[in-house]
């Protein structure tokens, strides 16, 4: 490699980190992504200048393709379709490493000089990379409802994957080893069945968790492309690659980790279970219990006469009703009148780390009123109101319950039911994605329940405010 | 031997730097702080360029190709995306305070 071309790529790693570096305040956050970029563009150029002249052409023209879609996908996508285009683009990440791997195996294999080293990172590169990739698209296809909507589960699920994984390493050594196990398999027929058995097992590792989980998922596909990435910087001896992959492999496992304690759930059981056997408790009522139904015109009286400090706990139901924008005009009639108006995020509401608060800017709410979980409990226990639109897990009291065994059991909460009054902007009372009936909604004294779409209902809301 | 020792040693450092990197960013960005890092691990736009500047092949070349298409829009997207998302992080207002007359 040229010393030019290293240094360069010293210099695009340094400004990842410069960048990744910005992204811990809104203020810098946006020169950071563009620090990150103008470093991948260095590392771009540098890498020209390695690489035989004559195959520009070809490589200009994929990558001009894969460059307008990108573009074009990126500049067209709604906010809420963040999780699937973030699982989209990791999706193809990944692939991109399993291929890489899989044509340099090709390529050593041909030349005969397979090392040690590329001996284990090019199985490890595909198997990763192959996972991450089919692990994306079923997760795509989960978040966009085209297929495999909620959690798919079949029996001897766990034995079949373990019966795959143990597939792989043996398709890997058989490759590596110019046969000795399946001498009738030529190594880069084994290698491309360990690409097709990887694959496969990544649909399977994705299928059974459910849509409450999905934040997870993502970052974990994430954290995976990422180590994709930097194993076949071990396979090219491509000091980028090993920096850039691991950076993004090492952040996307703590993301995942910090995601999996929002829920309360250690990564093992939901990766290994999914949400699947949480089944029972949807069966169980069957009886009709007491709601305090009410009408928009009463909640908006409460607010208006009696409540000072509103807390507004927005789930992935205000997204798909397409309300961000009346949650808007509320807070805004709210305060015109001189209250206080807070949100309340849960960490896993919506459908990536983080999304709500990408959902509620993009209408226009100011970034300081967003609370964390930690952050909004002590508010909640002198709010007057707390207004859940579209949520139900995070605030459900049965995940404190430690006696029962539900499928949110330990997943921390937002306490509303410390604040004054409850309100329920809901289409229904059909428990959430958990499954879990909320024993705040049969609370008459504490509970209002606004049944409505979330749009309707906050525009119904918001003129009831003004009318009052 | 001595190469990959010392790319062991980049392995290792880049790893707790990602931990140190990511453990100081607030759940408010973490949408962006996924898609930016998503944007990144798109580097292997260079492992692409460099398979398909060597394929001779046709059948790798084609495999080198796809590669590149999918790198570029990983790295393409992921940035564009997340300027997109942090654009419409608005700094807080003033507090602009109309008294109703109720």
């Amino acid at each position: 490699m040229q010393v030019a071309t290293f240094l360069a790529y010293l210099a695009a790693a340094a400004l990842f980190i410069l960048g990744i570096r910005r992204l811990r305040t809104p203020e810098t956050a946006r020169s950071g992504n563009t620090i990150a970029a103008v470093g991948m563009t260095i590392a771009l150029i540098a890498t020209l200048f390695v690489i035989r002249f004559e195959s520009l052409l070809l490589i200009g023209a994929a990558a001009i393709l894969g460059a307008v879609v990108g573009a074009v996908s990126a500049q067209r996508v709604q906010m809420t379709a963040m999780p699937q285009m973030v699982a989209a683009y990791n999706g193809v990440g990944g692939g991109a490493a399993a291929l890489i791997a899989l044509s340099e195996f090709y390529h050593l294999q041909t030349e005969g000089g397979l090392s040690l080293v590329a001996a284990i990172t090019v199985p490890l590169t595909i198997l990763i990379g192959s996972v991450s990739f089919m692990g994306s698209v079923v997760a795509f296809l989960k978040l966009q409802e085209l297929a495999f909507s909620g959690a798919v589960s079949f029996p001897l699920q766990q034995v079949v994957n373990a019966l795959l994984f143990v597939g792989v390493l043996v398709l890997g050594t058989n490759a590596i080893t110019d046969g000795a196990i399946l001498p009738f398999l030529s190594p880069v027929a084994s290698m491309v069945a360990v690409l097709v058995a990887s694959a496969i097992l990544g649909v399977l590792l994705v299928i059974p968790i459910g849509g409450a989980d999905m934040p997870i998922v993502i970052s974990l596909l994430n954290a995976f492309t990422g180590l994709a990435a930097a194993a076949s910087g071990f396979v090219l001896e491509n000091y980028i690659l090993i920096i850039g992959g691991t950076i993004v492999g090492a952040s996307g496992t703590i993301l995942t980790r910090l995601m999996s304690s929002a829920l309360g759930r250690p990564l093992r059981k939901i990766i290994f279970a999914g949400i699947a056997a949480a089944g029972s408790s949807k069966e169980e009522d069957g009886e009709e219990r007491e709601v305090n139904d009410v009408g928009a015109g009463e909640v908006g009286e409460y607010l208006s006469d009696e409540a000072e400090k509103i807390v507004i706990v927005p789930g992935y139901g205000l997204a798909v009703a397409q309300a961000q924008g009346p949650m808007r005009d509320l807070m805004e009639t709210l305060e015109a009148e001189g209250k206080t108006v807070l949100f309340g995020i849960h960490p896993v509401a919506g459908r990536m780390p983080g999304h709500m608060n990408v959902l509620l800017t993009e209408a226009g709410v100011p970034y300081d009123k967003l609370y964390d979980l930690e952050d909004i409990n002590p508010e909640l226990e002198d709010a007057d109101a707390a207004i859940i639109v579209g949520a139900n897990d995070v605030v459900n009291p049965a995940a404190n319950d430690k006696e029962q065994d539900s499928p949110i059991s330990g997943m921390p909460i937002l306490n509303v039911e410390a604040a004054e009054r409850v309100i329920f902007v809901k289409r229904s009372l059909s428990p959430g994605f958990a499954g879990v009936d909320n024993p705040l909604f049969y609370d008459t004294d504490k509970t209002m329940m606004l049944f409505s779409d979330a749009k309707q209902g906050l525009q119904d809301i918001v003129e009831a405010v003004k009318g009052g | 031997m001595q190469q990959l020792l010392s790319q062991l040693a980049i392995l290792i450092i880049a790893a707790f730097l990602g931990f140190e990197l990511i453990s100081r960013v607030p759940n408010l960005l973490h949408t962006p702080l996924m898609s930016a890092t998503n944007a990144i691990h798109g580097v292997i736009l260079v492992g692409g360029m460099i398979t398909l500047a060597e394929a001779s092949d046709p059948i790798i070349m084609a495999v080198g190709f796809v590669a590149v298409v999918f790198g570029a829009a990983n790295v393409v997207g992921g940035f564009w995306v997340t300027n997109r998302m942090l654009g419409m992080f608005r700094p807080p207002r003033p507090r602009v305070k109309k008294r109703r007359e109720g």
